[in-house]
């Protein structure tokens, strides 16, 4: 070694899991991560059934959109259902379909987006141009067009949503996987002659969780705004299940009365989109600070 | 440069092409009998066969598209199933209700969206800025359904200020419009501010970071030149195309606002025709939203290699 | 005292890091230049010496912040002045020169716009004269069409010509002092030997005080009339240029200087290999199918044999390793290896021959997975090519490690916890792990401080003493070519001008003008290189004036 070598940055263990994200997140992300973790109980409550009344239980002497008690804490919707209870369902149905529908966007998405950038020529240009006529149509346009033909059946629901989100997805990953892929460690891997699979799954992968993570968050809360609004406009979730949007829905006229009734579901899928929002600008923010941090020390 | 332009127009309307072909594949060979749907319950073997001859899904389906695309192109839409009249006739009011929408929306959101952008550019670090940046986000959570309501409620209930139903008719002209539209305005205003303001942040910051902002500096230019004559012909075109696509945004918020407010615009029209399965309208709509759509992208990228100096003074 | 310009006492700038800690990037520093003197600072990456320059028009970057300290500019302290008086004096007093012309000129703005600014907005001359004033430094700046240089974009000129025209800026308004940070590092040799003369010419004619900030110890030695070293923002020894290259008193110093004139390789008169390892028969390639970069090029290389590609940018060396490593096939002519013919194309490359061909890159930062440590990175390579695992992998990895001079405990590092020298270490022991025929090494150095590329150096020539493996040597550093190769091939836009012994090439008269003038505009390590290039050579700058691009 020559004598007097350049500077070692200081030895730090090996970390495989990121204790520093935790720890050194801001208030607001720890309330994002707080909104997160405050659905997930719900969506486990409606699951197993823990919620204080039935999702279509109707209390006739409670009549329709009562104002809330102590025992109807958010009081009853426009056929005098429990509303908290109503809103605990809604949660699994709702979160539940833009989940499937975001991780069936993101497989599609990756594997498509992986495939373009690594293998590039007629493949790339192929996947590219189909998805650049899908993204000029608005998302909530085609699929209206799309619905007025296959029905509001869930299941298509969650298909219609996950392809559509999909074309963003595949652009996102599409280019971080590029920026890596130009990368010399993978010419060195391909020149030492390893297959596709292992280098998307052990060269590229590895360096594009972090922003994918982020690109969950955002597709997620995309996802359920969107099957929000079509259950809103009538086409999505159909009654008696009980779903965020829908609820909006069908307590909506009551509004002009001055009765509060369509705003609870309403402020629930605000406050899920914003808890999942905070935390994503937090990854996000993590990601161009230690960047900004690289490119001020080669300025130095 | 002049070939740029050309290929990109080309480009455009490819992609309308393209565009009027997805939608009309969205509709009529996707796996779903638009006969046995529009009919729904009632469905029996006789009127299929006479729904299906009423709308010559009989024919091949390329002879249908040339002659659905063939009537769009001369101003005929079709013919709407459930109130049996030509879609055009209905379409006119709507689509002006719309654009009226939209357009009373972006003259209130962009310059607003670029002032508060620039100062929290040039505030950058400051509480406003930071305070700017936790509401925008705030902002961008909330669906359009949920402000439209808050202001309902707030406004037109409680406070009493305005009417909570903006339904305008052929009647009234502008001035008896203008108050029925400042809710539904307003709720599209927040919506699209914050995804524009956010953006315009973003631009003006990372010119006001490169280094002939910093050359200017060191050359003892005064900062109010350095921004007026260094940074703004260079953050003009981005800010010009964030403006645009959110344009394009708006004209897409409006169907879930017009729903919220019932505001008979073309949101509206469409959504209910999708409920009604009325094919030809949501073909229809669905067309004239996408061309709107795609012509404003195109704007925005045309626009967008205008503004290079690269392009427009070739070495 | 009467000849003072610039004096900094215990001048301290801190930088504010991620995690809101300040560290001390220049610290304590002391520093005194007269009118007419020209003082380089010199240092590796690090060194704060940009940070120093900039301080000296009392300017920190964001995030940097002068923390204590006086910097008394012809007698006035700066640090005591308001942000309006700082104004006055940047630009008309104090002009800066940076090392990217292409980012620091405004891409929207003419050229004249930019440099008749500073007159004009500080009121020192009216828009005319600032016009006739810059064609005047443009003539004396040798830039072609002096008159209607000025009309164009800055995207319109070439980089040697946009430096230029950065001086012109700099200069119009007479200052006193000239802040030069890195002014011609961006550049070719050739355009920089042009940059370096025409700045020189001026700051003379001017009679300016100069701060020439630069990593390039020689050519800092044709401008500078005093050095000053620096390491981590401190001062490490500071003299006159002729005591700072021939009597250095600190050891640190000693290595720069020496890392320059480090011979690594005796220069020996060598013949062409009969049985070459890897023979380029008249290849011809290009990216796009029309513009051939590479233009039937023909190279050997013997076993055990370092052979230098040499060139500036768009010489197509680089291309040349793509077309060897078959991630280019060639459209005409072939590559042997040993003997035989290789597939053009990567991938009906057998995975032996394959494993036989190896790379080093330039940026050791992105040659390595930055989540894989370093004895994944080292056994890969054993395992995909030798089947080896567990215990016997772990044991050649260490040993490999050894070869490098590395300690064991980096084994379990990543890459983003080892040093600039210490990564490019581990991919030269990625590249042996393959016990490969040939190693292709694609300026290698180029990304490192003179002082760690001279260690490299010495460990490649090191390695190839013990394994008889050739190495493809690309570069465009000429300086180290003569320590390490026994041929060198010349190219030139994608032609090969000139190859031989690297003693023939270098030795003087060169058979060829191309290679000529590029191996004369290497500066070498003493004060009247410069001079005695510029008289010799007076054609230097016919090739300029016609205007390269």
């Amino acid at each position: 070694m020559s004598m007097i070598d350049d500077k070692i940055p200081d030895a730090l263990p090996r970390r495989r899991f990121d204790w520093e994200f935790f720890s050194c997140m801001p208030l607001a992300a720890r309330i994002g991560l707080g909104i997160i973790l405050l659905n997930v109980v719900m969506v486990f409550m409606a699951i197993f059934g823990l919620t204080p009344y039935g999702e279509t239980e109707i209390f006739r002497d409670l009549g329709n959109w009562a104002p809330p008690s102590a025992e109807h804490w958010l009081g009853s919707d426009q056929i005098g259902r429990d509303m908290l209870s109503r809103i605990i369902y809604g949660a699994a149905t709702t979160i539940g379909i833009a989940l499937s529908a975001t991780l069936l966007s993101f497989t599609m998405g990756i594997l498509m987006g992986f495939t373009a950038a690594v293998m590039g020529g007629l493949a790339d240009n192929v996947l590219s141009r189909i998805v650049d006529a899908l993204m000029a149509i608005p998302t909530l346009i085609l699929a209206l067009v799309v619905i007025s033909v296959l029905g509001t059946e869930i299941y298509i629901l969650v298909l219609v949503i996950a392809v559509l989100d999909s074309t963003r997805v595949f652009r996102l990953s599409r280019a971080i996987a590029m920026d890596v892929a130009v990368m010399e460690f993978v010419e060195a891997a391909r020149l030492r002659g390893e297959g596709l699979w292992w280098i998307m799954r052990r060269e590229i992968l590895p360096n594009t969780i972090m922003p994918l993570i982020a690109e969950f968050g955002l597709r997620f809360s995309f996802a359920f705004l969107f099957i929000a609004a079509l259950s809103f406009l009538g086409l999505g979730v159909q009654p008696p299940h009980a779903d965020w949007g829908g609820m909006v829905r069908e307590n909506s006229q009551v509004i002009s009365y001055g009765i509060a009734a369509p705003l609870y579901p309403a402020a629930a899928i605000a406050l899920l989109t914003i808890g999942v929002n905070l935390v994503v600008d937090y990854i996000l923010a993590r990601q161009n600070r230690s960047a900004a941090a690289a490119f001020e020390e080669q300025e130095l | 440069m002049l070939n740029l332009l050309l290929r990109r127009l080309a480009l455009g309307v490819m992609t309308l092409w393209v565009v009027s072909v997805i939608i009309f594949a969205g509709t009529e060979i996707l796996p779903g009998d638009v006969a046995t749907a529009i009919l729904g319950q009632t469905a029996t073997p006789e009127n299929t066969a006479a729904i299906r001859a009423q709308l010559g899904l009989n024919e091949p389906p390329h002879e249908r598209y040339i002659s659905w695309l063939g009537g769009f192109l001369q101003g005929d839409l079709g013919m709407s199933l459930t109130s049996r009249r030509p879609v055009a006739d209905q379409i006119g009011f709507r689509l002006e209700n719309t654009l009226l929408l939209a357009a009373v929306a972006a003259m209130i959101a962009v310059p607003l969206a670029i002032c508060l952008g620039l100062v929290a550019a040039i505030r950058q670090g400051t509480v406003f800025d930071r305070g700017i940046s936790v509401s925008t986000l705030l902002a961008i959570s909330l669906p359009e359904f949920f402000i439209g309501y808050i202001l309902i409620f707030f406004v037109a209930v409680h406070l009493g200020w305005l009417p909570s139903m903006s339904n305008v008719n052929a009647r009234m002209d502008l001035w008896d419009k203008l108050p029925l539209l400042i809710l539904p305005a307003l709720t599209l205003t927040l919506v699209s501010v914050a995804h524009m303001m956010r953006m315009t942040r973003a631009a003006v910051i990372s010119v006001m970071n490169s280094p002939y902002i910093e050359m200017a500096e060191l050359k003892g230019i005064r900062n109010w030149r350095i921004v007026v004559q260094h940074a703004l012909p260079n953050v003009l075109s981005p800010i010009i195309n964030i403006v645009i696509l959110n344009l394009a945004y708006l004209v897409v918020g409006v169907v879930v606002v017009e729903v919220v407010f019932t505001y008979p615009g073309m949101g509206q029209y469409m959504v209910d025709s999708v409920s009604k399965r009325d094919v030809p309208v949501v073909q229809a709509c669905g067309l004239i939203f996408a061309t709107v759509y795609v012509g404003l992208n195109m704007t925005a990228d045309i626009l967008s290699i205008l503004a290079n100096p690269r392009l427009r003074h070739p070495k | 005292m009467s000849d003072l310009l610039l004096e900094m006492k215990k001048l301290r700038v801190e930088a504010r890091g991620a995690d809101g800690a300040t560290n001390a990037i220049v610290n304590n520093l002391d520093l005194r230049l007269e009118r007419g003197e020209v003082l380089g600072l010199i240092g590796e990456s690090g060194a704060g010496k940009s940070t120093i320059g900039l301080a000296a028009m009392a300017y920190a970057r964001t995030g940097c912040r002068i923390a204590g300290g006086q910097v008394i500019f012809d007698g006035t302290d700066l640090m005591q002045e308001d942000e309006e008086t700082l104004r006055e004096m940047r630009g008309v007093r104090a002009a800066y020169i940076a090392q990217s012309a292409a980012a620091s000129f405004n891409p929207a703005k003419r050229l004249n716009q930019q440099v008749c600014e500073v007159a004009i907005r500080h009121g020192v001359m009216s828009e005319e004269d600032a016009v006739a004033r810059a064609i005047e430094l443009y003539g004396k700046l040798h830039l072609p069409e002096p008159r209607t240089i000025g009309r164009r974009y800055p995207h319109q000129v070439s980089g040697g010509q946009l430096q230029r025209v950065m001086s012109a800026m700099a200069m119009t308004c007479g200052p006193d002092l000239l802040v030069l940070d890195e002014p011609t590092t961006a550049l070719d040799v050739t355009t920089q030997i042009e940059v370096l003369a025409t700045v020189r010419e001026l700051i003379r004619q001017n009679n300016n005080a100069a701060l020439y900030i630069t990593h390039d110890l020689a050519v800092v030695a044709q401008i500078a009339d005093r050095i000053m070293v620096l390491r981590y923002g401190e001062l490490v020894e500071e003299g006159p240029t002729t005591k700072i290259l021939n009597d250095p008193d600190e050891a640190y110093t000693r290595e720069l200087v020496s890392a320059r004139k480090a011979v690594v390789k005796p220069r020996v008169q060598i013949v062409l290999p009969e049985h070459p390892v890897i023979a380029i028969r008249d290849v011809t390639a290009s990216y796009d199918g029309k513009v051939d970069v590479l233009k039937k090029v023909d190279v050997v290389i013997g076993k055990g044999e370092t052979v230098a590609i040499v060139g500036e940018s768009g010489s197509g060396k680089s291309t040349l390793a793509r077309v060897v490593t078959g991630l280019l096939p060639p459209h005409e002519g072939h590559v042997e290896f040993n003997g035989k013919p290789l597939s053009r194309a990567l991938k009906q490359r057998s995975k032996d021959d394959l494993r036989r061909i190896q790379m080093i890159y330039q940026m050791p930062d992105v040659a390595m997975n930055p989540r894989q440590s370093v004895a994944e990175i080292i056994g890969r390579p054993l395992t995909f090519y030798f089947g080896l695992t567990g215990q016997k992998r772990d044991q050649r990895v260490l040993e490999l490690l050894g070869q490098i001079d590395m300690d064991p405990v980096f084994a379990e590092r990543l890459p983003g916890q080892l040093s600039g020298g210490q990564k490019q270490r581990v991919c030269i022991a990625r590249a042996l792990a393959a016990e490969p025929d040939i190693i292709i090494c694609d300026e290698v150095t180029s990304a490192l401080d003179q002082v760690v590329a001279a260690g490299i150096l010495k460990l490649l020539d090191r390695l190839q003493k013990e394994t008889d493996i050739a190495y493809m040597f690309i570069t465009h550093d000429l300086g180290i070519v003569k320590n390490i190769a026994e041929r060198t091939v010349v190219m030139y836009q994608g032609d090969v001008v000139e190859q031989g012994s690297t003693l023939d090439i270098f030795t003087p008269p060169q058979k060829q003008d191309y290679t000529r003038k590029l191996i004369a505009s290497v500066p070498e390590m003493r004060t009247d290189w410069l001079d005695e290039v510029l008289r010799e050579r007076g054609d230097l700058f016919e090739i300029d004036a016609r205007g390269r691009t």
